[in-house]
C-alpha cells in the first residue's frame, strides 16, 4: 500500500508519501498539529465534509482509494481496512450491548446466522483475553472498564482479517499497567495475521518496541523515515533529535541534565513558513533552508527531509546542544531540614448515596475509600513525586492538602502546625503558603481576564499590595517564566497550552508559597513543550526554594524531577524512596510492574514488561488485606489477602516498602531478573 | 484589543473589550439572513413601542362614531373597529402595552433569576435545596395556568401582570443560571480563585458571571418571546387587562364577535403579535447560534 | 418518585395559599355588604375559615384526596362531576393531538437532522422556528378563517368554528369538532418536537461510535436506524413530557378559541367569577396531570437508557 497526498483548504497534510508492506508495522510519530490524525482519517477515507484529498492518492494493493464510490467504500471498510481508535468509550454505541455490536459484523460481513455470530463473538472475546466473555457480551459499554472496551474494539478490528490495520493511539487514555498488557496483546494478534499495520502514536517508546519502520511527522510534513533503532540512536533530522532530547530517560535527573526543549512553537495549520517547515525552530538552519527540502534518500532505506542530513550523519554538525552543567545539590532525606508539609495518617472517603432499599433496611452508608492512612513528609526545598494510576487517590490527596477536600481522619501539618482541612477555616497566610497548578490548561485561567489581571490577584489579595505595585511585580513574574511583558495584555484564548501553563505556574509562585503542588501539569502538553515547563519548574525552585509535590502517572518524568518518590495504589502508599534508590531493587511488586511497563526508547535496556492480571479494583470494593494482592505477581498466600502489610525499612537506603515479602527475598529475586533481562514470566 | 490570533494548541475564544464585543455581536446577528431579519423586526417594534405616542395619528380610545367599521383607507390605514377607533393607532400604542410589560417583566425575571441562580449554584447546601424545591413547585404548573391562577386571585391590573411575569419566569432563569454555575464551578480557575482567598462576591461576579452570560443571553431572548406570548394570550382571554386597553390580545378578542363585518380589526393586531413573536424567536435562535459556534449547525 | 410527590405537595400548598389566602376574606366578598357580623361568622364557620391556616390546609388537602371537592360558588353545583366531565373532554383532545403530532414531528425532525443544511432541512427548520412562537389563539383563528370560513365561502364542506358539545353527543358527533382544535395544538407541538429531535439527531451523528459503525462496513441505512436513532430519540421522551405540560396550558387558550368544553374553559369560567373552590379543583387536577406525565416520561426514560437502568 502506498500513500501520497495533500489535504484541503488548510494544509493539514502536505506531500506525504510512504508505503507499508504486508506483515510490516509502520509507526507514525507526531505531536499535535503534525497532521497524523488527518492522515489516519484520510487513509480510511473517512474525512467527511470537512476535508478532502486535493492531490495524490492512496492505494490499497493496486486499488486506488480515491476512486471508490460510497458502496465500494463500505465494502472496503467492512472487509479490508480496520481501525482501533483512540477513545474506546465513545467509540462504542452506549445503547447496544457490547456482544451485539461485535456480532453485527459477523452477521453482515460473513452472513452468519445469529447463533453462529454469537459463537464467533465469544471466540474472539476469548482471544482478546476478556475475563468472563459471556458476561461482557451482555454488558453495555459503560459497565466495563476502559481496558476491556479497548479489547472489544480490537476484537472488532481484527475479526475481519483486514489487509490494513490502523491503530490510532490505542492506549493513550489507559493506565500504564493496562497499557502494557494491551500493547502486547495487539502485538501478539498482529503476528498471527499477515497484515500491514499503521501505528500512530506520540510515544517513542511504543514505536521502538513494536514497529518495523517509523515515519516522523511535523506540522503536516513527513520529515524522516527509518528503522526505529537507527532513528533513535542516530536521527538524521533536527526535529527528531530535538524530540529525543526533550524527553527524560531513565537515569537522567534534573541534577545532571537539563532537558532540551525545542524552542518556539508548532505552527498552526496552514501557517507554516516557506521553505523548510522546521526552519524557525531549527538550531542549525542555514541559507539553503529557505528552499523547501525534498525527502532525500539517506542510505539504507532511510529518508530525511533536511538539507544538511549528510553533515548530521557524519557528525560534522551537532544538533544536540550540550546541556549546561548544574551544580549538584546535596539532597538527603530529611537530614536536618525542616518539614514543610506532613500528612499524618490521613484517610479520606466519599459517602455514597444510599439506595432506597438499603435505607429502609437500615444498612449503613457505603463509602468510597479514596485514601487510606497515608503518611507523607515533604522536607523544605525538596520535590516529592507522587506516582499512581487512575483511582490511586493522588489527586484527592492534593485537594485535601489545599483544603478543597475534607478528610475523614488524620492531620495535615504545615511547618509542624496542624491546619484545618477546610478551606474556609484557613487564614490568608496559610493560603499564601500553599499553591497548586492544575492539570488542564484549558480550564486553568479565567478566559475573560487578561493574563495581567489574573496574575496581579495573588499580589493584591494574598500579599496585600496596592495595585500599582502589583502590576510592576507582574512584569517581573512574567520574566521569571520567560514570557515577555506584552503577555500581560493578552487573553488566555490567545495563548498556546504551554504558555498557559507558564502563566499558571507564575500565578502559583507569585505569593512565594512554601509548598507548590503540581497535579499532572504537563500531561496535556506536547512532548516538545513539556521539557520547557519541567525546566522552568526546576529553575523556579532554585530561586524560591519552595517544596514541590509533583503528581503524575508518568514515572519517567517523576524520575527526572523528584528528590523523593512515593508510589500509591488505590488509596494506599506502597513505597517511598529517594529518587536515586527507587529504580534499583528491592522494589515493591507494584513499583516493579510500573517500571517495567514503561516502553523504553533505548533498545539496549528494553526488557519484557510484567503483566498484571485483572483490572484496577473498583474503589467501592477495595480488596482486603493488601489492596494489591488481587493482581500481585508475587502473591505469597493467604496473608496477603487477609492481613494488611506493614512498613519495612531498608537500612541501606531508607527505602520504605509496604509488603509482606521480606526485603531480602525481593532483593534477590528482582536483582536476578534484571540481570537476566527477562521479566517475571 | 489585540489581533485575533489563535494558536493551534488552544481553542478558547478571544474576548476583546466589552462594548466592542457587543457591537461585533450585533454585526454577526445581522450577517445571517434569518437572524438578521428577526433582529430587525424586533428592533423596529421596540422603537415603535418607544415613540408610538408621537406617531400615532389618533388616540387609543379616540372614538369617531361616524367612521366606525370602515375598511382600511387613507385616513385609517388599518381601518376602524366596531366602536370607531383607529386600528392603526391602537396597534401602535398597543405595542407599548405588550412590549413594555413583557420587556420589563423579562428584565426583572432575569435579574432575580440570575441572582438566585448564582447564589444557589455556588453555595449549595440547604439554601439551594429549599429554594430549588420552591422553584420546582412553581415550575410544576405550566406558565399560563400559573398566570391565570395568580391573576384570578389578585387585582386585575397591569402591575399584577408584571408581577406575575416575574414570578413565573424567575424560577426558569434561576434554574438555567444554576446549571451553568454548577458546570463552571469545578473548573481550575475557579478553584484557584478560591485558593487565592478571593471573596465570594468577587468570584461570583468576576469569575463565574462572565461564563454565564452567553447562556443567559439566549435564555433572556427566549423568555422575552414567551413573555410577549403570555401577555397576548392573557389579553385574549380577558384576564389581567381592562378594556379599553389597546392590548393586542384583547383587541383580537373584542374583534372576534364582529369578524365577518370588520375582519381587519382582528387581522392587524393578530398580525402584529405574530410578527413580533416570530421576530424575537428568530433573533433568539440567532443569539443561540452565535453563543455556541461549535454547535453542529 | 418521592421527589415528585413532594413537589406536587408543595404545589398544592401553593395553590391553596394563592386561592384561599390571597384574595382576602371570602365570606365578606360572597355575602353582600349589608350582612351583619353574625352572618359572616356563620359563613366562616360553615366554610371552615375560622380555623387557623395550617388546619385549613390539611382539611382541604384531605377533602381533595377523598374526592370531596365541594360546591362551586357560582353555579352551586357539585364540583367533582363537573370537573371530571370536562377532564374527559380535554383528555380526548390532548390524546388526539399527541397521537398524531408526535410521530409526525419525530419523523420530520429526523429527516431534517439527517439532511442537515440541505434544502429540505432549511424548510423544516425555518418553518418550525416561525410557527413555534405563535400564540395558540393566532394559529387557531387562522385555521378557523381558512378551514371554517374559507371553505364555507367556497361552498365546500367546512369544519365548525364552534365546538360546544351538547351533552348527549356521541363520539362520532364530536369528531368533526375536534379537528380544528386538535390541528391548532398539533401545529405548535409539531414545531417544537421537530426542532429538538433534529438537534438530537445532529448531535449523535457526530459521535465517534457512528464512525465505528460505518467502519464495520454496514450499509448507511443500518447505521442510521440501528445506531444513531436509538440514541438520538432518547431525549425525545423528555421533550414529549415537556410538550404535554405545554399542551395542558395551551389547551386553555385553544378551548377558549373554539368554545370547546374542556378543563381550560372551565378555568377561565372560574376566574371570571372568582369561584375559588372550582379554581382550586381545576388547578389541582391539571397539576396532577402534568406531574403524572412527567413521572411517566421519567420512568420510560430510565427504562430505555441503559446507563440509568443498569446502575
Amino acid at each position: 500500500m502506498a500513500y501520497r497526498q495533500g489535504n484541503d483548504w488548510l494544509q493539514a497534510v502536505r506531500d506525504v508519501s510512504f508505503h507499508i508492506n504486508a506483515g510490516e508495522t509502520y509507526g507514525l510519530v507526531g505531536e499535535s498539529g503534525s497532521g497524523k490524525t488527518t492522515l489516519v482519517l484520510a487513509v480510511l477515507r473517512y474525512l467527511g465534509s470537512k476535508g478532502s484529498i486535493i492531490s495524490g492518492d492512496i492505494y490499497l494493493g493496486d486499488q486506488s482509494m480515491r476512486a471508490l464510490d460510497d458502496q465500494e467504500l463500505r465494502q472496503m471498510w467492512g472487509k479490508q481496512v480496520a481501525l482501533v481508535p483512540q477513545n474506546p468509550q465513545s467509540s462504542l454505541n452506549p445503547s447496544i450491548r457490547v456482544g451485539e455490536q461485535v456480532a453485527e459484523i459477523f452477521r453482515y460481513q460473513n452472513k452468519l446466522s445469529e447463533p453462529d455470530a454469537k459463537l464467533q463473538t465469544l471466540e474472539w472475546f476469548q482471544k482478546v483475553r476478556l475475563p468472563d466473555p459471556e458476561r461482557v457480551a451482555t454488558s453495555y459499554p459503560h459497565q466495563i472498564s476502559g481496558g476491556m472496551q479497548q479489547r472489544v474494539l480490537i476484537a472488532m478490528a481484527l475479526s475481519i482479517s483486514p489487509s490494513l490495520l490502523v491503530l490510532d493511539e490505542p492506549t493513550t487514555n489507559l493506565d500504564v499497567t493496562i497499557q502494557a498488557v494491551i500493547l502486547d496483546l495487539i502485538d501478539e494478534l498482529i503476528s498471527e495475521q499477515n497484515m500491514a499495520v499503521l501505528y500512530v502514536t506520540h510515544n517513542l517508546g511504543v514505536i521502538s518496541r513494536y514497529c518495523d519502520r517509523v515515519g516522523v511527522m511535523y506540522a503536516s510534513e513527513l520529515v524522516e523515515e527509518a528503522h526505529p533503532k537507527e532513528l533513535f540512536s542516530e536521527p538524521l533530522h533536527p526535529y527528531t533529535q530535538g524530540l529525543l532530547d526533550s524527553i527524560p530517560q531513565f537515569g537522567e535527573t534534573k541534577d545532571r541534565i537539563r532537558l532540551q526543549p525545542i524552542l518556539g512553537q508548532i505552527p498552526a495549520i496552514g501557517q507554516g513558513p516557506s521553505g523548510c517547515i522546521f526552519r524557525p525552530r531549527c538550531p542549525v538552519a542555514i541559507e539553503v533552508c529557505t528552499n523547501r527540502p525534498s525527502l532525500f534518500p539517506a542510505g539504507g532505506n532511510r529518508l530525511s527531509r533536511c538539507h544538511r542530513w549528510q553533515e548530521i550523519a557524519l557528525d560534522d554538525i551537532s544538533v544536540q546542544q550540550t546541556p549546561p552543567s548544574i551544580e549538584r545539590q546535596q539532597k538527603g532525606m530529611a537530614e536536618g531540614r525542616s518539614e514543610t508539609l506532613e500528612l499524618e495518617n490521613v484517610s479520606i472517603s466519599f459517602p455514597l448515596q444510599r439506595s432506597l432499599n438499603d435505607f429502609l433496611r437500615g444498612k449503613p452508608r457505603k463509602g468510597v475509600q479514596a485514601v487510606n492512612k497515608v503518611d507523607l513528609v515533604i522536607p523544605s526545598g525538596t520535590t516529592l513525586g507522587l506516582v499512581g494510576e487512575s483511582g490511586s487517590g493522588k489527586t484527592t490527596i492534593a485537594r485535601s492538602i489545599m483544603g478543597l477536600q475534607s478528610i475523614r481522619a488524620g492531620v495535615i501539618k504545615l511547618h509542624k502546625v496542624s491546619i484545618p482541612d477546610q478551606l474556609s477555616r484557613r487564614d490568608l497566610e496559610t493560603l499564601r503558603q500553599l499553591q497548586i497548578v492544575f492539570q488542564n490548561p484549558q480550564e486553568a485561567l479565567n478566559p475573560h481576564l487578561t493574563v495581567g489581571e489574573t496574575l496581579r490577584r495573588p499580589f493584591i489579595r494574598l500579599l496585600g499590595l496596592p495595585r500599582s505595585e502589583a502590576d510592576a511585580k507582574v512584569i517581573d513574574l512574567l520574566e521569571a517564566v520567560h514570557l515577555t511583558a506584552a503577555y500581560a495584555n493578552r487573553y488566555p484564548g490567545e495563548l498556546s497550552g504551554g504558555e498557559i501553563q507558564r502563566v499558571a505556574l507564575a500565578r502559583g509562585i507569585a505569593s512565594r508559597p512554601d509548598l507548590l503542588i503540581l497535579d499532572e501539569p504537563i500531561s496535556s502538553l506536547d512532548v516538545s513543550v513539556q521539557a520547557a515547563i519541567l525546566n522552568l519548574v526546576n529553575e523556579l525552585q532554585r530561586d524560591i526554594q519552595n517544596s514541590i509535590l509533583f503528581i503524575s502517572h508518568n514515572l519517567a518524568v517523576i524520575g527526572y524531577l523528584a528528590d523523593q518518590i512515593a508510589v500509591i495504589y488505590v488509596g494506599t502508599l506502597m513505597e517511598i524512596a529517594r529518587q536515586s534508590d527507587l529504580f534499583q531493587p528491592p522494589h515493591h511488586p507494584y513499583t516493579e510492574a510500573l517500571i517495567s511497563a514503561i516502553p523504553q526508547i533505548d533498545p539496549q535496556t528494553s526488557h519484557l514488561p510484567i503483566h498484571l492480571d485483572g483490572e484496577m479494583p473498583d474503589p467501592v470494593n477495595i480488596p482486603t488485606g493488601c489492596p494489591f494482592h488481587t493482581r500481585c505477581p508475587r502473591f505469597i498466600g493467604e496473608i496477603c489477602a487477609n492481613t494488611a502489610p506493614r512498613w519495612q525499612i531498608d537500612p541501606r537506603t531508607e527505602k520504605r516498602i509496604f509488603c509482606h515479602i521480606p526485603l531480602e527475598d525481593l532483593l534477590s529475586s528482582q536483582a536476578q531478573s534484571t540481570s537476566d533481562g527477562t521479566g517475571l514470566e | 484589543m489585540n489581533s485575533i490570533s489563535k494558536s493551534s494548541n488552544n481553542s478558547l475564544g478571544v474576548v476583546p473589550s466589552w462594548w466592542r464585543r457587543l457591537l461585533q455581536f450585533f454585526q454577526q446577528l445581522f450577517s445571517r439572513p434569518v437572524s438578521g431579519f428577526g433582529t430587525a423586526i424586533t428592533l423596529v417594534f421596540l422603537i415603535v413601542a418607544l415613540i408610538s405616542p408621537l406617531i400615532a395619528p389618533y388616540g387609543a380610545n379616540e372614538i369617531i362614531v361616524a367612521d366606525a367599521r370602515q375598511p382600511p383607507s387613507n385616513e385609517h390605514w388599518f381601518g376602524t373597529d366596531n366602536l370607531g377607533r383607529d386600528v392603526y393607532s391602537r396597534v401602535l400604542l398597543g405595542s407599548r402595552e405588550v412590549l413594555v410589560l413583557a420587556g420589563f417583566g423579562t428584565l426583572f425575571a432575569v435579574l432575580f433569576g440570575t441572582l438566585f441562580g448564582l447564589m444557589t449554584g455556588y453555595q449549595g447546601g440547604w439554601f439551594d435545596e429549599i429554594t430549588m424545591r420552591i422553584f420546582d413547585s412553581l415550575l410544576a404548573i405550566p406558565a399560563l395556568l400559573l398566570a391565570l391562577l395568580l391573576l384570578g386571585t389578585i387585582a386585575n391590573s397591569k402591575y399584577s401582570v408584571l408581577l406575575v411575569i416575574v414570578v413565573i419566569y424567575t424560577p426558569i432563569v434561576a434554574r438555567v443560571v444554576r446549571s451553568v454555575v454548577l458546570a463552571v464551578k469545578p473548573q481550575g480557575f475557579i478553584e484557584t480563585a478560591r485558593l487565592g482567598g478571593e471573596s465570594r462576591t468577587r468570584i461570583l461576579l468576576r469569575e463565574i458571571l462572565p461564563s454565564v452570560i452567553p447562556t443567559l443571553s439566549v435564555e433572556s431572548a427566549l423568555r422575552f418571546s414567551y413573555a410577549i406570548f403570555l401577555v397576548a394570550s392573557l389579553g385574549f382571554l380577558g384576564v389581567g387587562v381592562q378594556p379599553p386597553s389597546p392590548n393586542w390580545g384583547l383587541m383580537v378578542k373584542e374583534a372576534r364577535a364582529y369578524v365577518t363585518l370588520i375582519p381587519w380589526a382582528l387581522f392587524f393586531p393578530a398580525a402584529a403579535i405574530s410578527l413580533v413573536v416570530i421576530g424575537v424567536n428568530l433573533m433568539a435562535d440567532g443569539v443561540k447560534r452565535l453563543m455556541s459556534p461549535d454547535q453542529i449547525d | 418518585m418521592a421527589f415528585l410527590a413532594l413537589t406536587v405537595l408543595l404545589t398544592s400548598l401553593l395553590v391553596f395559599l394563592v386561592t384561599q389566602w390571597l384574595p382576602g376574606d371570602v365570606c365578606r366578598i360572597v355575602l353582600s355588604r349589608e350582612a351583619g357580623p353574625a352572618a359572616i361568622e356563620n359563613c366562616r364557620q360553615e366554610l371552615g375559615l375560622d380555623q387557623s391556616l395550617p388546619v385549613q390546609y390539611i382539611n382541604w388537602l384531605r377533602d381533595f384526596i377523598s374526592g370531596d371537592w365541594g360546591t362551586s360558588y357560582s353555579t352551586n353545583l357539585p364540583i367533582f362531576p363537573m370537573v371530571i366531565d370536562r377532564l374527559r373532554n380535554s383528555l380526548i383532545l390532548a390524546l388526539v393531538t399527541l397521537v398524531i403530532s408526535v410521530p409526525v414531528a419525530v419523523i420530520l425532525g429526523v429527516i431534517a437532522g439527517l439532511n442537515a443544511n440541505k434544502p429540505v432541512d432549511t424548510v423544516i427548520s425555518v418553518g418550525s422556528l416561525a410557527v413555534v412562537g405563535l400564540p395558540e389563539f393566532v394559529t387557531g383563528l387562522v385555521l378557523i378563517w381558512l378551514f371554517s370560513f374559507g371553505l364555507r365561502d367556497l361552498g365546500l364542506p367546512y369544519l365548525p368554528a364552534n365546538s360546544s358539545i351538547p351533552p348527549e353527543a356521541t363520539f362520532f358527533d364530536t369528531l368533526p369538532m375536534l379537528i380544528l382544535p386538535a390541528l391548532t395544538a398539533m401545529l405548535v407541538l409539531l414545531a417544537y418536537i421537530a426542532r429538538l429531535t433534529r438537534a438530537g439527531v445532529l448531535t449523535e451523528l457526530h459521535q465517534p461510535y457512528v464512525r465505528t459503525a460505518d467502519l464495520k462496513g454496514l450499509p448507511r441505512r443500518i447505521v442510521v436506524v440501528n445506531h444513531v436513532l436509538r440514541n438520538a430519540l432518547l431525549p425525545t421522551i423528555t421533550v414529549i413530557a415537556i410538550s404535554i405540560a405545554w399542551l395542558i396550558s395551551g389547551l386553555v387558550v385553544i378551548e377558549n378559541v373554539f368554545n370547546y368544553p374542556g378543563l381550560g374553559r372551565m378555568m377561565i369560567f372560574a376566574i371570571d367569577r372568582r369561584d375559588m373552590p372550582l379554581l382550586q379543583a381545576v388547578t389541582m387536577v391539571t397539576v396532577l396531570c402534568v406531574a403524572l406525565a412527567n413521572l411517566g416520561a421519567d420512568l420510560l426514560y430510565s427504562i430505555l437508557n441503559p446507563k440509568i437502568r443498569f446502575h
